[in-house]
């Protein structure tokens, strides 16, 4: 256990001033990309907010349903086969089919090339499963058929929440899915999220619909109220225009009025309805409704044909440019719910940088003088391993570009106290060893032999805890884990390669010397 | 060095491990623990006033006409920062925390939010159970490890240590009212690494001890391997106390209830590894025969 080739220790050397490189670099500016890197600090230490989204499907569910009934319709027509009485009930959609066409309808369904209930042939499950009793069919989301629909709608969303924040021009914001309804977002430096969860927390379905004047419409007629809760009024179930056709929005100043107003522009398909609609409804009230909200009702006193429109509505500079900001980065395709927040203002994570730093340089001194004290020369070896360790440790999470996070902070001290474990139980053994072998090589190296499957043993046991840890724990505590585990790896590095390296040279440049430990 | 007989003590010490998981799990059932905003939902804010005039009961009577269910106000660290934890939650409002400030403001002058924390109930049990499942599948993972690398006797002594340990830990916890979260799920579980490491340390010159004197009774052979190996479980506890007391001490506010458990792990786990882990292999008749017929296998 002593022999170590010239190729041996030049690796062992390189390999280690490498690694020790990256942990220099995160207090040197160096203008190359790749050395210069830096470890990433955690939220908890640079201060920011994490919120966890959920989405929520019902909605969504619902249309999907809406729309697959007017296929089935169709389809049916098409197939010359009559079916009634459509119903959308707890989630699922129920029909009645005349009684020579049941085996006709279960065929179809149940086809493996199914057109109106399809995936079969990619995920070995269709979109529907449905039950059949006598005329009467009833037709519910599969389990994958939901998970697609969720998947889908997870894209959707995300893609819109990445333009909502983008647009607020945050630092490096992180997007990310959870699972296939959860949307996670972390925003580094920002310490109040306020507007950003205002904006998170809109849905943004813009529609004009007209005021009605008689309840006999033939879309059907429903009651909103105003947004400031003012009032309510009666307006047609009738879209005349959506979001989806809006190219831009932004805050203007209207000059008669002196008002911050909302301007708007059109796309073709949305200029002509708007145009034909508005010819057709002069001397009527319009009403822009925003999430079921009343924004306002402005009568219309002549076609706007141009495709560009204001929306008017007692903003504020600050309300105007958000709903610009709402309107061009596009509806979600569902409500989200933030189910989590946290946020660290960024003098906390100073104060907790500087706390951990603090207690890993105290920490660190109070182990290195114990070891010295107990072990001498060789207190001196387990003190150079501890410090190569912890160079070692800290550039490997610099090269990985690890997040550093508090509890991170607190498993390299930990690293510090439980690394010198390796090499007392080494000096222990070697020890006993001198107590029966006068040859102090044999002994150093019967030392090292025996005392390897006890630290191999000890180190894999706080590796499996740190493992879980991993894949159990989020946020901070992933950050424990990581420098945990890196810890213990860059530990038996050390103990095995350095601090061997050091105590074979020294022992066999003395060994006849009496007491070597 | 002197040899001490740690093998006249197991009884007794048996038995007061005995009555301290008794107690553990009594005050565990009846009193239950005290779980932050991670496990239990709610919102909590770390909040530094301007001047100290603000106290303690200045800031919760203040808190109380906002109408946020139970409202519990503690000191933190310094004597202007205070953590306030609440039941409401209510991220969906972006004005939520907003209004609380000024409302705040109005009633004890300028306050600075350092920390909200605002945790609803569907992921609040969802944390609980995974940090539940964690501890569950490292004691398993613990279990099975020490299986593969030794004979089962040596592997219920290893996991009742375990349990003696996390039991204790959390017992402390329930009797000082001491918040448990998702920090303290990681102490747990490092505590839980480190006890098998110190136990494994032992165990391992048990196994070498056995095959190296036939004729030794299992009750005098542990205490011989304890005192082989008694200096490193002496060093390496005093290595990692003092890097986890610099924590305590020097760490902040956050980081003091993950070291403290840490702290009383390393303590129950060095002691475990002697008395409890240790007796075990005694009760169960471990022998030379033990391993021989193992390795024959």
């Amino acid at each position: 256990m002593l022999y170590f080739s010239k190729l041996r220790v030049f690796s062992v050397l390189i390999f280690t001033l490498i690694i020790s490189y990256f942990t220099i670099s995160n207090f040197t500016n160096v203008d190359d990309e790749f050395f210069s890197k830096n470890i990433k600090l955690g939220l908890d230490l640079q201060g920011g907010s994490y919120l966890l989204l959920e989405i929520d499907n019902e909605p969504v569910i619902t249309q999907r349903l809406q729309s697959k009934v007017l296929e089935f319709k169709k389809f049916f027509k098409d197939k010359d086969i009559k079916v009634r009485n459509f119903v959308i009930e707890d989630k699922s959609i129920i029909f009645d089919v005349e009684n020579s066409k049941i085996e006709d309808v279960k065929s179809l369904l149940d086809d493996d090339k199914s057109e109106i209930n399809p995936y079969f042939q990619q995920y070995k499950s269709h979109q529907f499963n449905f039950e059949n009793m006598d005329t009467s069919f009833k037709l519910e989301f599969s389990d994958y058929g939901l998970v697609l629909l969720k998947n889908s709608s997870l894209d959707q969303a995300i893609e819109i929440v990445r333009r909502r924040v983008d647009e607020v021009g945050t630092n490096e914001p992180n997007i990310l899915k959870r699972g296939n309804d959860r949307i996670l977002v972390e925003l580094p430096g920002l310490d109040d999220p306020g507007r950003i969860k205002s904006l998170l927390g809109k849905t943004a379905n813009l529609t004009f619909q007209f005021i009605s004047s008689s309840s006999e419409e033939s879309f059907g007629t429903e009651k909103l109220s105003f947004e400031d809760g003012s009032s309510e009024a009666i307006v047609s179930k009738r879209i005349v225009l959506s979001g989806d056709n809006l190219m831009d929005a932004k805050p203007t100043m209207n000059n008669q009025t002196n008002e911050t107003v909302v301007s708007f522009s059109l796309d073709r398909v949305g200029a002509k309805k708007f145009g034909k609609a508005t010819s057709n409804g002069v001397g009527k009230r319009l009403a822009i409704v925003l999430d079921g909200k009343i924004i306002s009702a402005p009568e219309v006193r002549e076609p706007i044909i141009g495709g560009n429109g204001q929306i008017s509505g007692n903003f504020t500079f600050q309300s105007a440019t958000d709903l610009a900001l709402l309107l061009r980065s596009g509806a979600l395709p569902a409500p989200l719910n933030i189910i989590e927040e946290r946020t660290v203002g960024p003098d906390l994570g100073k104060d907790s940088i500087n706390a951990g730093i603090m207690s890993l340089i105290i920490g660190f001194i109070l182990v290195v003088a114990f070891m010295f004290y107990k072990y001498r020369f060789f207190g001196l070896i387990a003190n150079l391993a501890l410090i190569s360790n912890l160079f070692l440790l800290v550039g490997i999470l610099t090269l990985f570009e690890a997040t550093l996070t508090l509890p991170g902070i607190a498993g390299i001290i930990l690293t510090v106290g439980m690394a010198v474990d390796a090499n007392v139980l080494i000096f222990e053994r070697i020890k006993e060893e001198l107590k029966n072998e006068n040859n102090s090589i044999v002994a150093f190296d019967s030392g090292y032999t025996k005392s390897r499957t006890t630290i191999l043993d000890a180190n894999i046991t706080t590796l499996i805890a740190a493992v879980i840890l991993f894949f159990m724990g989020s946020g901070p505590i992933k950050g424990f884990s990581i420098t945990l585990g890196v810890g213990i790896l860059t530990t038996l590095f050390s103990v095995y390669f350095i601090a061997r390296l050091i105590t074979a040279y020294y022992v066999i440049k003395n060994k006849h010397k009496e007491k070597l430990i | 060095m002197k040899t001490i007989y740690f093998n006249k003590f197991y009884k007794s010490f048996n038995i007061l491990s005995g009555i301290l998981i008794i107690a553990s799990i009594v005050f565990l059932v009846f009193k239950g623990l005290n779980f932050g905003v991670d496990f239990k939902g709610g919102t909590l804010i770390e909040l530094r006033t301007d001047k100290s005039s603000a106290n303690i009961t200045k800031i919760r009577d203040s808190f109380n006409q906002m109408n946020l269910g139970d409202v519990s106000v503690k000191n933190f660290g310094n004597e202007t920062d205070f953590v306030v934890k609440f039941e409401k939650q209510n991220s969906n409002d972006p004005k939520f925390i907003e209004e609380i400030k000024t409302k705040l403001s109005n009633s004890i002058g300028n306050v600075d939010f350092r920390r909200v924390e605002n945790v609803g109930p569907k992921v609040s049990a969802e944390l609980l159970r995974s940090g539940v499942i964690a501890i569950a599948l490292s004691l398993a993972a613990m279990l099975l490890y020490i299986w593969i690398r030794f004979e089962w006797q040596f592997s219920l002594g290893a996991i009742l240590a375990l349990f003696h340990d996390v039991i204790i830990t959390l017992g402390v916890f329930s009797v000082f009212s001491l918040e448990i979260n998702l920090s303290i799920v990681a102490a747990v579980l490092t505590i839980v690494g480190y006890s098998m490491n110190d136990t494994v340390v032992i165990f391992d010159r048990v196994r070498e001890n056995l095959r190296k004197y036939a004729d030794v009774k299992i009750f005098e052979l542990t205490n011989i391997s304890i005192n082989e190996t008694l200096s490193r479980t002496i060093i390496t506890s005093v290595t990692t106390l003092l890097a986890l007391l610099s924590i305590f001490i020097f760490g902040g506010e956050i980081l003091k209830g993950f070291s403290l458990a840490m702290i009383l792990g390393v303590i129950f786990g060095t002691y475990s590894s002697i008395y409890i882990a240790n007796p075990v292999l005694v009760s169960l008749k471990v022998s030379q025969r033990t391993i021989v017929k193992e390795e024959k296998e």
